[in-house]
């Protein structure tokens, strides 16, 4: 038996490649949807992987440093790497602003990085160009994302920084690249106040009796310079010794040292559970439409090119067709018309949408099969209205009267 | 058990019920043997339509009984299980128009009922082959139907009418859409079919240019068919 659909489909090829690739249009941008989505999800277990931590110490009770401001004194650290099974500890700061470089400016993540070198805690793990940071103050390693060169002059607040690094995939959990410079520069940053705030508030604290005792000389310098210094950081990173569990160790900081520790794991579920939820949830529902519209999409085209071979159907029952080859014949053309769609919408999601796309989208093959076997259901499903038109026709229309 | 020309006896049909019923068909008999072409005539709603479906077994008659050879299709009911296979294998059609299947190429228009009846494709378009060399259009075997000429079309459905040997043919105003020459043309074939092939052909038509070339003709009126000797004129 030849195949009806295969013999109308090459009849009409020019009209169906032209639906397949309006309807792959719609699917690449289902597709780019559902790539953003892992590349989100990406780039949060990307920060994780390359904080280089095995355990984030926080402010207690605070979901930090990600998702909730956290704020813990700096000298933290000191305590923790007494706790049994730690084998590093480093403190880290991170602020999300805009920096800038000329007369452009680039939404980056800047994080603190205690002093020390590649291998620390929160330190990037690999460069692609340059050097690491080597200098106290005032030099930064920055995602070639920033679109930032070696040698670049960037401001950050009230400073400017040499880029003397390139690292590459360093993003935050929204996707903004990562710009590392000393801590104490980033704890400066992080809590700078503007000079007229500076002024007035050290003009109050001077005339404030009691910081500034005529008996008491010193007092009030020592007030005014705590005022103006930043000892807090955003988090401790653990480095666990081999032989320790994780959740051992993370317990016993809890503990002993009132504060919150959180694993590998629950870091990652907190990040892809509670910060990036909304956004997934949004990317959830509009995949949802798409695939709604895909669906109405396909069963409008295949119902069309149905109404339109009526009487053809018509001839084809009469003469003796069996219902299921017609039905056969209605459903792999929708199958075919889902499977054009598909490959030009792979084709268009991976080489046209996700490289000028503004966030990181990622492909994973098990998403693509998803994809197709969600595209083929589609199809079948709506091809079922175009089916039961086929068959509700009466072979007597071909003999009219 | 022969299953050559066909037999119909007091056949009707009633569309409706109560007030509104409608009798298309009052008692119709008819008798066309193998190797004869006899024309049905009548006006517009004289039943011609509904004689035609019922002996088509696409719509079924309210009593009455139909038989093709010695085998009874239909004595107030269906006496056949499958009446798609009974289309397929019994009953050729050949329609006003020709509703050739715009997708497929002469050759296959015409071997896709073989192929339906489970035929090997090779066989089936063997058979369409032979029938469109017959019917002289085999030259246009991979043409499509929209390369053919109203009358190259209509050999093609005539083709697909008998390839699968059926001893019933309906044909259903074949001529309207041809000239008077086409039209006879077409008429010839159909008789020389017949003959070849011992096929009953039932003609539907309202063409003055044919009416002459039947040797019987079955009126139809009101819903009762009335036998008249043709002319049987042969042209040439």
């Amino acid at each position: 038996m030849i195949s009806l659909a295969g013999r109308d489909i090459m009849h009409a090829w020019g009209k169906f490649v032209f639906t397949g690739v309006g309807l792959g249009l719609l699917i690449g941008v289902t597709l780019s949807m559902a790539g953003i989505y892992r590349g989100m999800v990406d780039d949060a277990k990307a920060l994780l992987d390359n904080s280089g931590a095995d355990l984030w110490v926080v402010q207690k009770d605070t979901l930090g440093p990600y998702a909730e401001p956290s704020s813990i004194y700096e000298d933290t650290w000191h305590g923790l790497r007494s706790i049994p099974g730690v084998a590093q500890a480093a403190n880290v700061t991170y602020l999300t602003m805009q920096v800038r470089k000329d007369q452009r400016d680039v939404r980056a993540m800047i994080t603190g990085v205690s002093a020390g070198g590649p291998g620390k805690p929160g330190w990037p793990p690999y460069l692609v160009a340059g050097r690491h940071i080597t200098r106290s103050h005032y030099e930064a390693v920055a995602d070639i994302a920033t679109g930032f060169a070696l040698g670049d002059r960037i401001q950050i607040r009230r400073n400017r920084y040499t880029v003397v690094g390139l690292t590459r995939r360093m993003v935050s959990s929204g996707g903004d690249p990562i710009i590392f410079i000393p801590l104490k520069d980033a704890q400066e940053a992080q809590f700078l106040k503007d000079n007229d705030v500076i002024l007035q508030q050290r003009k109050r604290t001077g005339e404030n009796p009691a910081f500034n005792r005529p008996g008491t000389p010193g007092l009030l310098d020592a007030i005014i310079a705590s005022q103006s210094t930043n000892p807090y950081v955003n988090a401790v990173l653990v480095k666990v010794k081999d032989g320790y569990g994780d959740e051992a160790v993370a317990e016993s900081i809890r503990r002993w040292k009132r504060l919150t520790a959180y694993t590998r794991s629950q870091m990652e579920e907190i990040l892809v559970g509670k910060l990036i939820a909304t956004s997934s949830k949004q990317i959830g529902m509009f995949l949802v439409i798409l695939s709604i519209v895909s669906a109405a999409i396909v069963a409008f085209i295949i119902y069309t090119l149905t109404l339109g071979k009526i009487r053809e159907i018509a001839v084809l029952k009469l003469i003796g067709t069996r219902n299921r080859t017609i039905a056969a014949m209605i459903m792999q053309q929708a199958i075919a018309l889902g499977m054009i769609g598909f490959v030009v919408g792979k084709i268009t999601a991976t080489l046209l949408m996700a490289p000028i796309f503004p966030k990181y989208v990622l492909f994973e093959p098990l998403d693509s099969v998803r994809g197709f076997a969600a595209v083929v259901v589609i199809c079948i499903l709506s091809s079922l209205i175009a089916i039961r038109v086929a068959l509700k026709v009466d072979p007597a229309e071909a003999i009219g009267g | 058990m022969t299953d050559k020309g066909i037999l119909i006896k007091g056949l009707k049909k009633r569309y409706g019920k109560g007030d509104t019923a409608v009798d298309a068909l009052k008692g119709v008999d008819m008798q066309v043997s193998p190797g004869e072409v006899v024309g049905l005539i009548g006006p517009s709603g004289s039943g011609k339509s509904t004689l035609l479906k019922c002996l088509g077994a696409v719509i079924e008659p309210t009593e009455g009984r139909m038989t093709l050879g010695n085998k009874v299709i239909y004595d107030n009911g269906w006496k056949v299980n499958d009446l798609r296979a009974l289309r397929r294998d019994k009953i050729g059609f050949i329609f006003q128009a020709p509703y050739l299947i715009p997708f497929l190429d002469v050759t296959d228009n015409v071997a896709l009922l073989p192929m339906l009846a489970g035929k090997p494709n090779a066989d089936s378009r063997k058979l369409a082959v032979e029938l469109l060399q017959a019917l002289d259009v085999a030259h246009r075997a991979k043409a499509m139907p929209s390369e053919l000429s109203g009358g190259e079309q209509q050999r093609v459905a005539i083709a697909r009418g008998l390839v699968n040997r059926p001893p019933v043919i309906l044909a259903d105003e074949p001529t309207a859409p041809l000239d008077s020459e086409r039209a006879l043309a077409v008429i010839r074939i159909l008789n020389h079919m017949a003959h070849q092939y011992e096929t009953a052909i039932i003609v539907v038509t309202h063409d003055e240019k044919i009416i002459p070339t039947f040797k019987r003709i079955y009126h139809i009126r009101d819903g009762v068919t009335y036998e008249e000797a043709g002319e049987g004129r042969v042209f040439e």
